[in-house]
């Protein structure tokens, strides 16, 4: 793979939306569950496009997510996005029994995933969601890099994975970067950067931000290998053994708490495979708070400077370990 | 059928009831017995439905809520011919069709909804009737719920949405029984005044006799005659109803009959 070059900065949760209007306009199936914020999560195009197929249920998550497993039940492909706060955690009990215990295709969207939320705080920024998905039975867990792989990731939730799926995405504008040709298989790892010397296994947004920190290593000989793990569940092992075994050390970087995470899915596999050093970038058992997504990313560790500054320190253990 | 089988078949549902909890050693008796004959009529009167063919994608969905009573629903369904009686003997049984709480990984025919989880399958039943006007198919959807579940807050939501969408197609029906494990609702979470609270959401509100079959099937009919909104049947039932010695004691709702009582409890169902 070569270089990739930022076409502009677009949010991942306009790929959601733009790929969901895609699927819709070939299968009428396809239906629309808004919660009061489809605008903020990008279903409005759906909705604008296809009205006689959408359902507004209000602020009531708890009841479109079961709803959405009986639409799921009587031949509906229902698209359920919220903010990820909301779809993984205001409903968990239903994503569990209705949605994954039914082992029914719904399409759970996870907006405003990640502390780039900004200056809502906190309370917006979802930062376990992927821990919560990932363990549940049934469930594909999709955290596409960008705004173009987003609208892949939406076709491919609606069209190619039979049971629950969940996909996470983000509201700030974002690098979008992947080219247009680069196929997005569910559950197949992209190397988007060749490397021997260490792994960086990333997921979403800070696909991007793993890129650059390859590029500020490859100036010091460091060699970095850059893996897209858009897929979080199921685990691309083949490409993360090899990852392992032909570099010896990874790092893990994800807009996600540290615990459960992620980085946590790889390490469960590797610590059972074949053990090698990991380090883990995310947020440390905290939460979030205000500010603008870049000084959050930059206050929480979560680019590429702080990528590269980790590398350095797991190829040389004796270097002062980076400051926290 | 007429109103002496349907009386029997209830009464043969009681006794598989009692049989398959003695035999399991464990799940609820109490709410189970209170709601035979709420079953007997659905799947003997009201539902559109094939038990030789439970996909059938025309059939009138029914939607158990309150899964614990599932034993109540095995039996019924055994009656109506989805499966073999004798099955219900493997209730809670490792590797049963028949889970303690109703799982569609199982494969049980006639389940519609892996359910157990106090109020989750009236939302499921929402969305089945959302998608049956969007279609525009004739079929309905029947959701069965306790009154204990009604305390909690997506029974609420969903009831918004189900008067909102003007969802003539569903109907539910609460198991009125008066109780939930710790004793009377009223004392420990008061649901009255349920006619007005269900009247406030925008449904149709029918009271009844959840033990009288006529007064039942004359409440299913009226459901049928009601457009525009969605109804659901206050069906005021006894826990352990058909069992004199146990009837609205809330302590047998989670409990099975043991060897001696099981016999006895069957003679007091054949006497009833
Ligand atoms: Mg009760």
């Amino acid at each position: 793979m070569g270089t990739y070059r930022n076409k502009g900065n677009k949010a991942t949760k306009e790929g959601f939306g733009e790929g969901i209007l895609e699927a819709a306009r070939r299968n009428k199936n396809v239906v629309g569950i808004g919660a009061d914020i489809t605008h903020s999560v990008n279903l409005s195009l759906f909705a604008a496009a296809f009205p006689e197929r959408y359902i507004s249920l209000g602020i009531a998550e708890q009841n479109c997510m079961g709803a959405a497993a009986g639409l799921a039940l009587s031949g509906k492909i229902p698209v359920f996005p919220t903010y990820a706060v909301f779809s993984a955690m205001r409903t968990t009990d239903f994503v569990r029994i209705s949605v994954c215990y039914n082992n029914l295709h719904v399409v759970i969207g996870g907006g405003h995933a990640g502390i780039s939320v900004g200056p809502d705080g906190a309370t917006h920024q979802a930062l376990e969601d992927v821990a919560i998905m990932r363990v549940m039975p049934n469930m594909t867990v999709l955290s596409p890099c960008d705004s173009t792989q987003a609208r892949k990731a939406a076709i491919a939730a609606v069209e190619q994975i039979e049971g629950p799926v969940y996909i996470r995405f983000g509201r700030a504008p974002a690098p979008n970067f992947t080219p247009a040709s680069l196929e997005f298989i569910p559950g197949k790892a992209q190397i988007m950067k060749e490397g021997s010397d260490i792994s960086i296994i990333a997921t979403g947004v800070l696909v991007w931000e793993a890129l650059q920190a390859a590029k500020i290593l490859r100036k010091e000989g460091i060699n970095a290998r850059v893996i897209n793990l858009h897929t979080i569940k199921p685990l691309d092992k083949e490409t993360i053994l090899d990852a392992a075994r032909e570099t010896g050390r990874i790092i893990t970087v994800e807009e996600h708490q540290k615990m459960g995470g992620m980085g946590s899915a790889v390490a469960e596999f590797l610590a059972a495979s074949h053990p090698v050093p990991i380090h883990f970038i995310g947020v440390d058992d905290r939460f979030g708070e205000s500010g603008q997504p870049g000084e959050l990313m930059k206050k929480y560790r979560l680019n590429a400077s702080a990528i590269s500054r980790e590398a350095r320190y797991l190829l040389s253990p004796d270097q002062e370990p980076p400051e926290l | 059928m007429d109103t002496e089988k349907l009386s029997e078949t209830s009464r043969d549902i009681r006794i598989d009831i009692i049989r398959s909890l003695s035999k399991a050693g464990s799940g609820h008796l109490g709410g189970s017995l209170g709601m035979a004959d709420v079953f007997t009529i659905l799947y003997f009167h009201v539902l559109n439905h094939r038990p030789e063919e439970p996909d059938w994608p025309e059939r009138d969905r029914m939607v158990l809520s309150a899964g614990h009573i599932a034993p109540v629903l095995y039996a019924t369904l055994a009656h109506a011919g989805y499966f073999p009686k004798a099955e219900l003997m493997t209730l809670r049984q490792l590797g049963s069709r028949l889970q303690g709480h109703p799982g569609r990984d199982h494969r049980l025919p006639g389940l519609e909804l892996s359910a157990g989880s106090l109020g989750q399958g009236f939302p499921v039943a929402v969305g089945m009737a959302l998608a049956g006007k969007m279609d525009k198919r004739p079929w309905k959807v029947y959701c069965v719920a306790g009154d204990g579940e009604l305390q909690e807050g997506s029974m609420w939501e969903a009831a918004m949405a189900g008067g909102f969408h003007k969802l003539d197609n569903l109907t539910l029906i609460i198991d009125r029984n008066g109780v939930q494990i710790e004793g009377h609702t009223e004392d420990v979470m008061d649901l009255e005044p349920l006619t007005d609270k269900w009247t406030a959401f925008g449904w149709h509100v029918i009271n009844c006799d959840g033990h009288n079959h006529t007064d039942l099937i004359h409440a299913f009919d009226e459901v049928d005659t009601i457009k525009g909104r969605p109804s659901v049947i206050i069906a005021t039932t006894k826990m352990g109803k058909g069992v004199r010695s146990i009837e609205d004691n809330y302590r047998w709702h989670g409990k099975p009959p043991s060897k001696e009582e099981t016999e006895d409890f069957i003679t007091q169902i054949k006497e009833s």
